[in-house]
């Protein structure tokens, strides 16, 4: 009976602690020190916030690049996967039906061509970056409806890539949302330039 | 080889398969919980044969067949492991017969409390009993010699035929039922009541009667149960599981499966291995009293070894006389030889031979008026007194000195040098006195029995440390201890030394062994983890210790080591193999089960089998013939070399546990290949 | 597949590992030892918190009183979790207004928290509020993985105590490795997350138009403080349902790399406070060796098998690439793989790819690994299951060589084996059972996200999960009904208690054997030549046990498919 009081004195001590204290510490810390991260990456465009920089948005401009295929229709408070197994007669539904939209979207692209993360879904169905093929790719289409020069769009990449460590740990790749964002200065500029 | 047509005689032969189709009773198969679940397994599989949709399905009546089959095989595999018990049993049989033959019908003259004798069956006979036993009688019962002495043919136990001298007092007074006096007449006192005779407990040992399962044993069973159950788990849960992808598997080729992966094979020699190991003893002529004792032995960390008897030779011999102060060498050999002149201790002889190494040999007519004085313990001495008073001693050497300062001799300066001088070379002096004159020693050296350094390194490299244990003083001690190359020694040691060195090694964790015959070893006996007692010993040391060494050689302490440890090697050996089988038997087995639903896994149909029935009943066949294949190994035990611990590990692991892994699949190749002649390809 | 991302793979787990030996350090300095150079900063606080709950730091406990302290503790916090879930709708600290869980869902929770498996039923953002997640999700991750280790150094102790009856006080030991190792730890790298990019914030859901102008609800809450412990503790439950896969969670290479580091760090460590206990370094330098060698196998077959690629998908459509359904670019294919391989093999659970989208033989790897449950395992149970298994290796090569079989100078006899027999059979019993149950019933089936043998993989993968208290799943399967959440809860608490429960009772038993000295005859267990036996006896103990349900899962699958390639049906 002893210890029963005593497990009993533990949990609220402990749940106090560990379940409020520190989570309430941390956030303080980190609300003070690192505010932007700390509520989410959110960035704003033209002063307003248009989303998080580390979280995908669907795209249905073809100006605008596009991210990578989401199970859950790029949901940010129901993230997911398809979870289909490599043998699944479903996952060779979802993988044609995405390359039958990337086709649509990107016509003249050599299927060989085409990188992986184009077709295939990702896990948190919230996937930021895009693979540099990728991008490349569509390159062609927005040149096309932007009318800004290919080049400069490569360029634009480029300058945006995320480079790995060393090429030890991940592969390059560029994130989608910060590429738009340039794309749409880019355009600004030319605009009122 | 003798030894191996003895094992398979064809009388045996015969009684084992008796036995072995007296096994198959489910209320004695219980206690072998492999073997059992083999048995129900082949029940099913025979209901199966008379119907082969009893559990539902709808199989054609060609599935009888192949039921019928692995209920055949399933049976056999059962009589296997009951034929390699039945032998191992068997052949303990045999032995316990001649034994028996041995006490049939004894009559004894019992002594009533009046003094009249009177005539009684022997198993009439009491504890505490007094009986007389002539010369050319058997002794009827174990008992105490507590007047006279006689020598005992006891070739009926030990297989000795040189008879030995028994006799009231000291440490030669027990006798054994079933031996028989030879010369001379003894009274006895009974020390036993019927049925818990030496020789009733030897042969209820040699039957495997009173067998109790070791420890290791135990714990083995327990982990082959734990083993059985994973699989029994493993194989009922495929059967939804290939519900699941719509081709279930039939119950029989489920049993067939089953009964391949629990360890069967260890399953069925682990008792006959246990037998063996203690009919190997036995064959040593030493009696362990249970399993325990002899797995213990292979578990021991420290030896203790008496010197005297065990080390060295009994008896010390004269090699040298050593002159003290200014006295003659002839007079020292002249007085050396008169006092051991009538001295028939094998050290007293050796004496008057060395004497006539010098040309110094006196007739003992010529002394036969003298008075001779013993040697006993209480004066250390003997010797002679001649008519004329002339005093001629030898003995200790701080005896003989008082004996000289109290005569008012003289003790010459050089005396304790020279005596320092024999001790340390690993010597016993003895002094020589005439009169009150010191003249001078004799070297009584040791002599360590032959091949004993061997035996001590052999023993070194098993890890087990020796001591030697003698009365001598120190130096004597150190010089024997490093002639003989023991690992450490205790000088002056009195009984309680002894057992205070046992209990101190015990107190570290570690086993100890000893041997020993007298009555004061008897408390030590008992407290070491082994104790193996001289059977010329008393009956209190005999009671004492958990072994008892026919031959009375202590140095056996070192085969009862090896077999200790050869008997646990051999069950790690043999369940190792058994498990490591499993490997193959899958390869076999799956993808024979889901041939249909899933045919690209014939992938891993590695030895090519020819059709899926011949792989599972090739895999069962093997699963049953490797049992037999066995039974030789079980019997003779895996043999044991002294290395250390982790090259024997690799050794046997090599050979059994790769062995295990690499043979199955010979095997059961070989076997689809034979079923393919007889069969032909389906 | 390139070499560079091969010696990323290497370079991870070798931090992991390099990292683990200091902090097996300071833990055998505080567990190992009377007294501790940080007890002068520690002690102060310490001694308010024994005020605080009732504690006699002096007392000390036999093998039965800790276990009955350490079981009804867990008991009660599990209770106490239950109703926070149930509850949850009256709980402050929710901007979502998030209801409370059903009873069974409740229970599978807090049966999963609490034995530090994390298998979700739930979807995090979905169904938690902050509070839930705080007093609930974070508060259990610590105290689960704090009660594994205790066991762990109770165990040890026990281990090399001579004739001795006393294995420590429960109390002090868990308030200790709260205090000194798990809260600091989570704090320091809670801020280091947050700088990476991890959100931490009790403010509500945010709702942005999008570029294309779309509305989108963005979930975030306080995720660093659970991401941090949720690692350090081999815990795996994530805040959002795609776990370490969400970008919030797992920004990007760099905290993935810490998540790895911080999740096996104090696995590995324990070995190596293990060997300073037992005083042989070289013991744990054997460890190390095999399960590190077992452990970059597992992750290049993963790699290997992944970066090839779905050789499907190339024959029907001409596609070409590695296999990245179910994984992020930010991590790609090699990263993918040694978390898989690593949460497996520490028993985390977290998952920062969908396994159940792994190539057969790539996801076979993860589901092997809970198998084994011993590549160093998960926190304090890892290092148990590993003495577990090296006590029936002992026991088999000990018979081998000729003697009663000895660990650490211990005699092993048929009570330890009895006892190692007993947690030995958890795995068999609490995977395969279960597995078979729900694939013979409809509504067992109709929770398979996959058809065919995937979807037995699936129901075999979340049974192994759970009764290897890891907490990874093969997502697709629809976990949240009742007859599962209870099956689940009890298959969490049957796996992660019998074995517990069964090690402490054979610590118990060796703390009053004597010691015995090593002499040349005793069976060596620190060479690697044993080691080797003792990767062979686990492996195949494991494989004889579960071959047959990989055949017709991961290993059927693999042979089918490429078989379908070869033009067969």
């Amino acid at each position: 009976m002893v210890t029963v009081l005593r497990s009993v004195r533990f949990t609220l001590v402990f749940a106090l602690v560990l379940g409020i204290l520190y989570p309430l510490f941390v956030t303080l810390i980190g609300q003070t020190i690192f505010p932007y991260q700390a509520n989410g990456s959110l960035v704003t465009w033209q002063g307003k916030p248009i989303g998080s920089m580390l979280i995908a948005q669907a795209n249905t401009s073809p100006g605008l690049f596009s991210p990578r295929p989401s199970a859950v229709d790029y949901a940010a408070n129901n993230s997911g996967a398809t979870n289909f197994g490599p043998t699944n007669p479903a996952l060779f539904k979802e993988v044609k039906a995405n390359l039958l939209a990337v086709q649509k979207a990107n016509p003249g692209i050599p299927v060989a061509a085409i990188p992986m993360d184009m077709v295939e879904s990702s896990a948190s169905g919230l996937d930021p970056d895009i693979s540099i093929a990728n991008a490349t790719i569509q390159t062609v289409r927005i040149a096309r409806v932007t009318h800004i020069k290919r080049s400069d769009l490569l360029r634009l990449i480029a300058q945006q890539e995320h480079h790995s460590f060393l090429g030890l740990w991940g592969s390059d790749y560029v994130n989608v949302l910060r590429l738009n964002l340039a794309l749409l200065k880019k355009e600004a500029m030319r605009h009122h330039g | 080889m003798a030894k191996s047509t003895m094992m398979f005689s064809r009388k045996l032969g015969v009684t084992s398969t008796v036995e072995a189709l007296k096994k198959m009773d489910p209320r004695m198969l219980i206690r072998n919980p492999v073997m059992f679940v083999v048995e129900i397994g082949a029940v099913n599989t025979l209901l199966l044969t008379i119907d082969p949709n009893l559990f539902g399905g709808h199989d054609s009546t060609s599935q009888r067949m192949y039921n019928l089959t692995v209920t055949i095989i399933l049976v056999i595999t059962i009589l296997f492991g009951n034929f390699a018990e039945a032998v191992a049993e068997g052949r303990g049989k045999a032995q316990a017969e001649s034994l028996r033959k041995t006490k049939t019908d004894l009559l004894a003259h019992r002594l009533q409390k009046d003094g009249i004798q009177e005539q009684v069956p022997a198993t009439a006979l009491r504890k505490g009993d007094l009986i007389l036993v002539r010369a050319g009688e058997m002794i009827p019962a174990d008992g105490e010699a507590i007047e006279g002495i006689g020598s005992v043919d006891e070739s009926a136990i030990t297989g000795e035929s040189a008879p030995v001298i028994r006799g009231a007092g000291g440490d030669f007074s027990s006798v054994t039922g079933g031996t028989k006096l030879l010369s001379d007449e003894l009274l006895i006192r009974i020390t036993v009541d019927p049925g818990e005779s030496f020789l009733d407990k030897m042969i209820a040992l040699v039957e495997g009667a009173s067998r109790q399962k070791t420890p290791n044993e135990l714990a083995l069973s327990v982990l082959l149960a734990g083993l059985t159950i994973i699989f029994l788990v493993v194989v009922a849960t495929l059967l939804p599981m290939s519900y699941y992808i719509h081709y279930p598997i039939d119950i029989a080729t489920l049993i067939a499966l089953l009964v391949c992966l629990i360890p069967t094979t260890i399953g069925a020699l682990l008792s006959a291995i246990g037998i063996a190991g203690m009919d190997r003893v036995i064959r040593f002529n030493v009696i362990a009293k249970s399993g325990k004792a002899v797995e213990a032995a292979g578990d021991i960390n420290t030896l203790i070894l008496d010197k005297t008897g065990t080390i060295t030779i009994g008896n010390r011999l004269a090699s040298e006389f050593m002159t003290v102060g200014d006295k003659r060498q002839q007079d020292l050999v002249q007085f050396a030889v008169l006092s051991s002149l009538f001295d028939e201790t094998p050290e007293g002889r050796s004496v008057v031979e060395l004497g006539k190494t010098y040309g110094i040999a006196p007739l003992r007519e010529q002394f036969v008026d003298a008075m001779t004085i013993e040697f006993s313990a209480d004066t250390r001495m003997s010797g002679l007194t001649l008519p004329d008073g002339t005093t001629i001693r030898k003995g200790a050497v701080d005896v003989i000195k008082k004996f000289a300062l109290d005569h008012h001799g003289l003790v010459p300066e050089d005396l304790d040098e020279k005596t320092a001088q024999i001790a340390k070379a690993g010597g016993t002096p003895l002094a020589v006195l005439c009169n009150q004159d010191i003249y001078g020693l004799i070297y009584l050296k040791d002599i360590v029995k032959p091949g004993m350094k061997e035996r001590f390194a052999e023993l070194r490299r098993m890890g087990i440390k020796t001591v030697m244990c003698t009365g001598d003083n120190p130096l004597t001690a150190e010089t024997i201890a490093k002639e003989a190359g023991v690992d450490d020694f205790i000088a002056q040691a009195k009984p309680e030394d002894k057992m205070r060195l046992i209990q101190s090694e015990q107190e570290l964790g570690k086993l100890v062994a000893m041997s020993g015959d007298g009555t004061n070893d008897a408390p030590a006996l008992a407290q070491a983890d082994v104790g193996l007692a001289m059977n010329t010993g008393t009956s209190a040391a005999k009671e004492a210790g958990n072994m008892i060494d026919l031959d009375s050689d202590p140095t056996k302490l070192i085969e009862v080591v090896s077999i200790g440890k050869q008997l646990l090697i051999t069950r790690g050996a043999i369940t190792t193999f058994s498990i490591a089988n499993d490997v193959a038997k899958y390869f076999a087995i799956l993808p024979a089960l889901f041939v249909g639903s899933i045919p690209a896994l014939n992938a891993l149909n590695i030895m090519r089998l020819s059709s899926p029935t011949h792989a599972i009943i090739a895999a069962l066949i093997f699963n049953a013939v490797i049992i037999p294949c066995l039974i030789p190994l079980a019997m003779r035990g895996v043999k044991y070399r002294p290395m250390n611990a982790t090259q024997l590990l690799m050794r046997n692991l090599l050979i059994y546990g790769l062995g295990g892994i690499v043979s199955p699949f010979i095997g059961i190749k070989l076997i689809d290949l034979l079923l393919q002649v007889i069969w032909g390809v389906h | 597949m390139t070499i560079l991302h091969g010696i990323g793979i290497i370079l991870i787990i070798a931090i992991t590992i390099a990292v683990g030996i200091p902090i097996g350090h300071y833990l055998y300095q505080l567990f190992g030892q009377e007294t501790s150079k940080t007890d002068r900063f520690f002690l102060p606080m310490e001694k308010l918190l024994y005020r605080l709950i009732g504690v006699n730091p002096s007392v000390k406990m036999d093998w039965k009183a800790y276990l009955r302290a350490l079981l009804i503790v867990n008991l009660v916090m599990m209770v106490f979790v239950y109703l926070v879930l149930r509850l949850q709708g009256f709980l402050p600290l929710n901007p979502s207004h998030k209801p409370g869980l059903s009873w069974d869902l409740a229970f599978n929770t807090a049966t999963s928290f609490i034995t530090n498996t994390n298998w979700q039923s739930y979807s995090g953002e979905q169904t938690l509020s902050y509070f839930s997640q705080m007093v609930g999700i974070t508060f259990l991750q610590f105290t689960s993985a704090a009660t594994g280790f205790v066991a762990a150094i109770a165990f040890l102790r026990a281990l090399v105590a001579h004739k001795k009856e006393w294995i420590g006080n429960f109390w002090v030991d868990i308030i200790k490795i709260h205090t000194r190792v798990l809260l600091p730890v989570s704090v320091v790298f809670a801020v280091v997350f947050i700088a990476l990019g991890v959100p931490q914030t009790l403010q509500g859901t945010a709702v942005v138009h999008t570029l294309s102008g779309h509305l989108q609800a963005i979930s975030r809450g306080p995720i660093a403080s659970l991401e941090v412990i949720k690692q350090f503790g081999t815990n795996g439950g994530g805040y959002m349902n795609a776990n370490s896969a969400h970008p919030f969670e797992d920004p990007s290479a760099w905290t993935t790399v810490l998540e790895m580091v911080l999740m096996g760090s104090v696995s590995a460590g324990l070995v190596w406070t293990f060997g300073l206990m037992i005083k042989n370094r070289k013991q744990a330098i054997v460890l190390y060796v095999f399960l590190t060698a077992i452990l970059l196998l597992g992750a290049f077959v993963i790699y290997a098998s992944e970066s090839a690629g779905n050789p499907l998908l190339t024959h029907l459509f001409g596609l070409q690439g590695p296999n990245m359904e179910g994984k992020e670019v930010r991590f790609g294919t090699s990263l993918s793989s040694v978390f898989a391989a690593m949460t497996t093999a520490f028993t985390t659970g977290a998952v920062n790819a969908m396994h159940d989208s792994f190539m057969p033989l790539g996801g076979m790897v993860p589901l092997v690994f809970m198998m084994f449950n011993l590549v160093f395992g998960g926190k304090g149970v890892g290092l148990l299951n590993i003495l577990m298994f090296l006590i029936i290796t002992v026991f088999l090569s000990g018979l081998m060589v000729g003697r009663t079989p000895e660990v650490f100078g211990k005699k092993i006899e048929a009570k330890e084996i009895k006892l190692a027999t007993m947690a030995m059979l958890v795995h068999p019993f609490l995977i395969l059972i279960p597995t078979a149950l729900f694939l013979s019933t409809k509504s067992g089936i109709a929770m398979l996200g996959n058809p065919g043998l995937h979807g037995l993989s699936e129901m075999l993968y979340a049974f192994t999960s759970g009764a290897a208290n890891n907490g990874s799943a093969f997502a697709g399967l629809s976990a949240n009904n009742v007859f599962f959440n209870v099956t689940q809860g009890i298959v969490m608490i049957l796996g992660r208690y019998v074995s517990l429960i069964a090690m402490f009772a054979i610590a118990g038993s060796l703390a009053k054997k004597a010691v015995t000295p090593n002499s040349v005859g005793t069976l060596k267990t620190d060479t690697f030549a044993f080691g080797g036996v003792f990767v062979a006896v686990f492996v195949i103990v494991g494989a004889l046990t579960f071959f047959p349900a990989l055949a017709i899962g991961p290993i059927g699958e693999h042979f089918s498919m490429w078989s379908a390639l070869n033009g067969h049906p």
